[in-house]
C-alpha cells in the first residue's frame, strides 16, 4: 500500500509515531551499545558505534548495503563471534551489564535478546506448533500452559487465524510471509526482552510486510525492538528512533541518530538528508 | 570521516576465555591426570584401555562439574556431552595414528635410494635390503591407476549427470545397479575380467586387464559420490542458467559442474583411494611381474599391493622389511595424491 509514498511525505508519517509514549510497561532498562567496533580479520567494518535503545522502543537501523548494520545487530546478541575471523571492541550493556564481560553465560544472553533473520528459517523437521514452542524445548524452559502460550504467540505474530486449523502441518508448507511470522512467533515464545530483526520483510510481499509491521508495533509494548531495514517507508512507519549508518569506503560509522520524525524531516547531516530523500543509496 | 579523529581501539575477542577464567580448566585437567593415575595404581583398572576409560570418565565428570558450578545444570550437560563426543573422536583417530606410526617405524628400515630405482628382476625378496627395489611395482600401480581413472571417471561422472540432470528413463534402475555394484567384492571384479577377457582367449596377463578390473571397482564409487555432490547444487543455479536462454548442456557444463568442481575432484580421489591398495582384482589379471614393464598391453605387470603380498608370504626378515617399506611407499603415494587433489579442488573465494 505505501510502497509508492514519496520520500517527502515520510516526515509526516513518522511524525505520527512521536505522539505515542513508548515503553509504558517495558521490561528492563533497555540495551546500550558503547563504542562498538567490529572486524573481520584485519578488515575494520564498524567503527565506534554508541547507541541507546530505551526499553519499549522501536529503533530502525538504515543505510546502504555493506555499511555494517547487520554486523552491528549481530554484536548485540553475540552472534558476531560465530565467524572465526571476527573481532570486536567496546561494550554492549543489557540492563547495565556488559554482555561481553568474562563469566557471562552467552546462552542466557541469547535467551533474553532474540533474533529474527532475513530469510525465514522455520525448523524443517518440526510442525507449525512445534516450531512455535521449539525455544522452550531448546532452552529447556518449563511451561505448563503450552497450548495457551502457542496460541498467544501466534496471535501476537498475526498468524493464528491462518494456521489454527493446521498446527500439525509442517512449517515449510506455509508461504514466505507466513513462515517469517512463524519465526517471529517462535522468538516470542521464550519471552525475550529485546528482539533483533535483520531485514525481516525483505523477501515478503506488501501484505505480509504490513502484517509484520503491525506485529512490531504491538510487540513494542512489551519489548525493545531493533530492526534493520532497507525500506525507508517502513522505518518511518514503525520506528520511534532511527540511526543512519554509512560505510563509504571506510569502516561503517553511524552518521546520525535521533527520533525518527526528526531524521526524516530535519536531518542534521547532509548525507542523511541525501539518503532519506532518496538521492542515493 | 569524522570518527577517525578517535583512536581506534585494538580488536579483541571477548568471547575467548581470559587466562584467569581458564584456571578452573587447568585445575580440571590436572585433577583428571591425577585421578587417572590413582585409578590405575590403586584399583583393578590397568593397561592402556583402563587408562583411557578412566581418563574419559574423569574428563566427562570433572568438566561437567566445573561447567555446572559456573553456569548451572544445562551447561553441565553440555560439557559432559562435549567431553564424550571428543573422546569418541579420539577413539576414531587413534587406530589411524597407530597404523601410520607402525608403518613409518617399520617401513623406513627397508628404504634406500635404490628401492625406488631398481626392480626385483634380478633380486629375490630374501636378498639383503640394499639389493633390488619396487620400481616395477610403483610403475605398474601408477600406470594402472591412470588407466582405471581414465576409464571410470568419464563414465562415473556421466552416470552421475544422467542421474541428477537428465533424469531420463531407467534412472532408478541405474541408481540401484550402481549401488549394488559398489558392494561387489573386489575379487569378483578380477574374476569377471579373467573369465571375460583372458580365460580361453589365448591372451596372457597384462596391466590393461588389471586396470579394467580396478575400473569396475572405481566406477560406482565415483558415480555415487559425484551424484551426491551434484544433488547439493541448488536448483536455483540451474534455473538461473536456463533462464538466461542456455540449453541444458550449456547449463550443466558452465554452471553446475564448475560449481561442483571441488566435490567432483573429491569423488575422483575417493575412487583412486578405493583402488590404490587393491590386490585381489590384480591376482587373476596382471600376473604380478618382477620386472619394470612400461607397456600395459603386453606382458605381466607388477603393482605395490602385489609386491607387498609377495614379500610378506616369504616370511624372512629381509622380505618382511621389504613389505613394510612397500606399505610405506603405498601410503605416502595415496597421501600425496590425496593432498594434491585437495589443493587442486579448493574453491577460490
Amino acid at each position: 500500500m505505501t510502497d509508492n509514498v514519496k520520500p517527502s511525505s515520510l516526515a509526516s508519517v513518522a511524525a505520527g509515531n512521536a505522539n505515542r509514549a513508548p515503553g509504558k510497561n517495558a521490561l528492563g532498562t533497555g540495551l546500550e551499545a558503547r563504542k562498538v567496533h567490529a572486524w573481520f580479520g584485519k578488515n575494520h567494518v564498524l567503527s565506534d558505534i554508541s547507541l541507546d535503545f530505551a526499553a519499549g522502543t522501536v529503533t530502525a537501523l538504515i543505510g546502504p548495503s555493506g555499511c555494517g548494520k547487520s554486523t552491528f545487530i549481530r554484536t548485540l546478541n553475540r552472534m558476531h563471534e560465530f565467524i572465526p575471523t571476527a573481532a570486536m571492541a567496546g561494550e554492549v550493556l543489557l540492563d547495565g551489564k556488559d554482555i561481553y564481560a568474562p563469566g557471562i553465560d552467552v546462552t542466557k544472553i541469547r535467551l533474553k535478546i532474540g533474533m529474527v533473520f532475513q530469510k525465514p528459517n522455520p525448523f524443517p523437521s518440526m510442525t507449525i506448533g512445534e516450531n512455535v514452542l521449539s525455544g522452550l524445548r531448546l532452552a529447556q524452559l518449563k511451561r505448563s500452559d503450552k497450548d495457551q502460550l502457542m496460541e498467544e504467540c501466534l496471535v501476537r505474530a498475526g498468524l493464528w487465524n491462518e494456521v489454527k486449523d493446521r498446527l500439525d502441518a509442517h512449517g515449510g508448507s506455509l508461504s514466505g510471509g507466513q513462515q517469517q511470522r512463524l519465526c517471529i512467533a517462535r522468538s516470542l515464545a521464550v519471552n525475550p526482552q529485546v528482539l533483533l530483526m535483520d531485514e525481516p520483510c525483505s523477501a515478503l510481499d506488501p501484505g505480509s510486510t504490513l502484517r509484520i509491521e503491525e506485529t512490531i508495533r504491538e510487540l513494542s509494548e512489551t519489548m525493545t525492538i531493533i530492526i534493520v531495514t532497507h525500506n525507508m517507508q517502513q522505518a518511518a512507519r514503525i520506528s520511534d528512533y532511527t540511526a543512519f549508518f554509512l560505510a563509504d569506503g571506510h569502516p561503517g560509522v553511524m552518521v546520525e541518530t535521533g527520533p525518527t520524525s526528526e531524521i526524516f524531516s530535519n536531518p542534521k547531516d547532509k548525507r542523511t538528508e541525501n539518503y532519506v530523500t532518496g538521492r542515493f543509496g | 570521516m569524522s570518527t577517525n579523529t578517535i583512536a581506534t581501539p585494538k580488536p579483541k575477542k571477548p568471547w575467548r576465555p581470559t587466562p584467569k577464567a581458564l584456571i578452573p580448566t587447568y585445575l580440571g585437567i590436572l585433577a583428571t591426570i591425577l585421578g587417572t593415575w590413582i585409578l590405575i595404581e590403586f584399583t583393578g583398572l590397568a593397561g592402556k584401555l583402563g587408562a583411557f576409560a578412566s581418563a574419559v570418565f574423569l574428563t566427562t565428570l570433572i568438566s561437567s562439574l566445573i561447567a555446572g558450578l559456573q553456569r548451572g545444570k544445562q551447561a553441565a550437560k553440555n560439557a559432559a556431552v562435549a567431553a564424550i563426543i571428543t573422546s569418541g573422536a579420539l577413539v576414531a583417530v587413534f587406530p589411524v595414528v597407530s597404523i601410520l606410526g607402525t608403518v613409518i617405524a617399520r617401513g623406513v628400515k627397508g628404504i634406500y635410494l635404490g628401492f625406488f630405482t631398481t626392480d626385483m628382476g634380478l633380486a629375490s625378496v630374501n636378498d639383503p635390503l640394499n639389493v633390488g627395489g619396487i620400481l616395477h611395482a610403483i610403475v605398474g600401480t601408477a600406470l594402472m591407476i591412470v588407466i582405471a581413472t581414465l576409464v571410470s571417471v568419464p563414465l562415473g561422472i556421466s552416470t552421475a549427470i544422467y542421474l541428477t540432470e537428465i533424469k531420463g528413463p531407467g534412472t532408478r534402475l541405474i541408481r540401484f545397479l550402481i549401488q549394488a555394484m559398489s558392494g561387489v567384492p573386489s575379487i569378483v571384479a578380477g574374476l569377471f575380467i579373467y573369465s571375460a577377457l583372458i580365460s580361453g582367449s589365448g591372451r596372457g596377463f597384462n596391466g590393461l586387464f588389471g586396470a579394467f578390473a580396478l575400473a569396475i571397482l572405481m566406477l560406482p564409487t565415483v558415480a555415487r559420490t559425484a551424484e551426491e555432490v551434484l544433488l547439493l547444487i541448488a536448483q536455483d543455479l540451474r534455473e538461473a542458467g536456463l533462464a538466461l536462454g542456455a540449453t541444458q548442456w550449456r547449463t550443466v557444463a558452465m554452471v553446475v559442474v564448475p560449481a561442483a568442481k571441488s566435490g567432483l575432484i573429491t569423488a575422483v580421489i575417493l575412487g583412486v583411494a578405493r583402488i590404490a591398495g587393491e590386490t585381489a582384482p590384480l591376482l587373476f589379471t596382471t600376473g604380478g611381474g618382477d620386472v619394470t614393464n612400461l607397456n600395459p598391453v603386453d606382458g605381466v605387470m607388477g603393482s605395490i599391493p602385489f609386491a607387498i603380498w609377495k614379500a610378506l608370504i616369504s616370511g624372512s626378515e629381509e622380505s618382511n622389511a621389504r613389505a613394510w617399506a612397500s606399505i610405506l611407499v603405498l601410503l605416502v603415494l595415496v597421501m600425496v595424491l590425496f593432498f594434491s587433489a585437495r589443493r587442486l579442488g579448493k574453491v577460490r573465494r
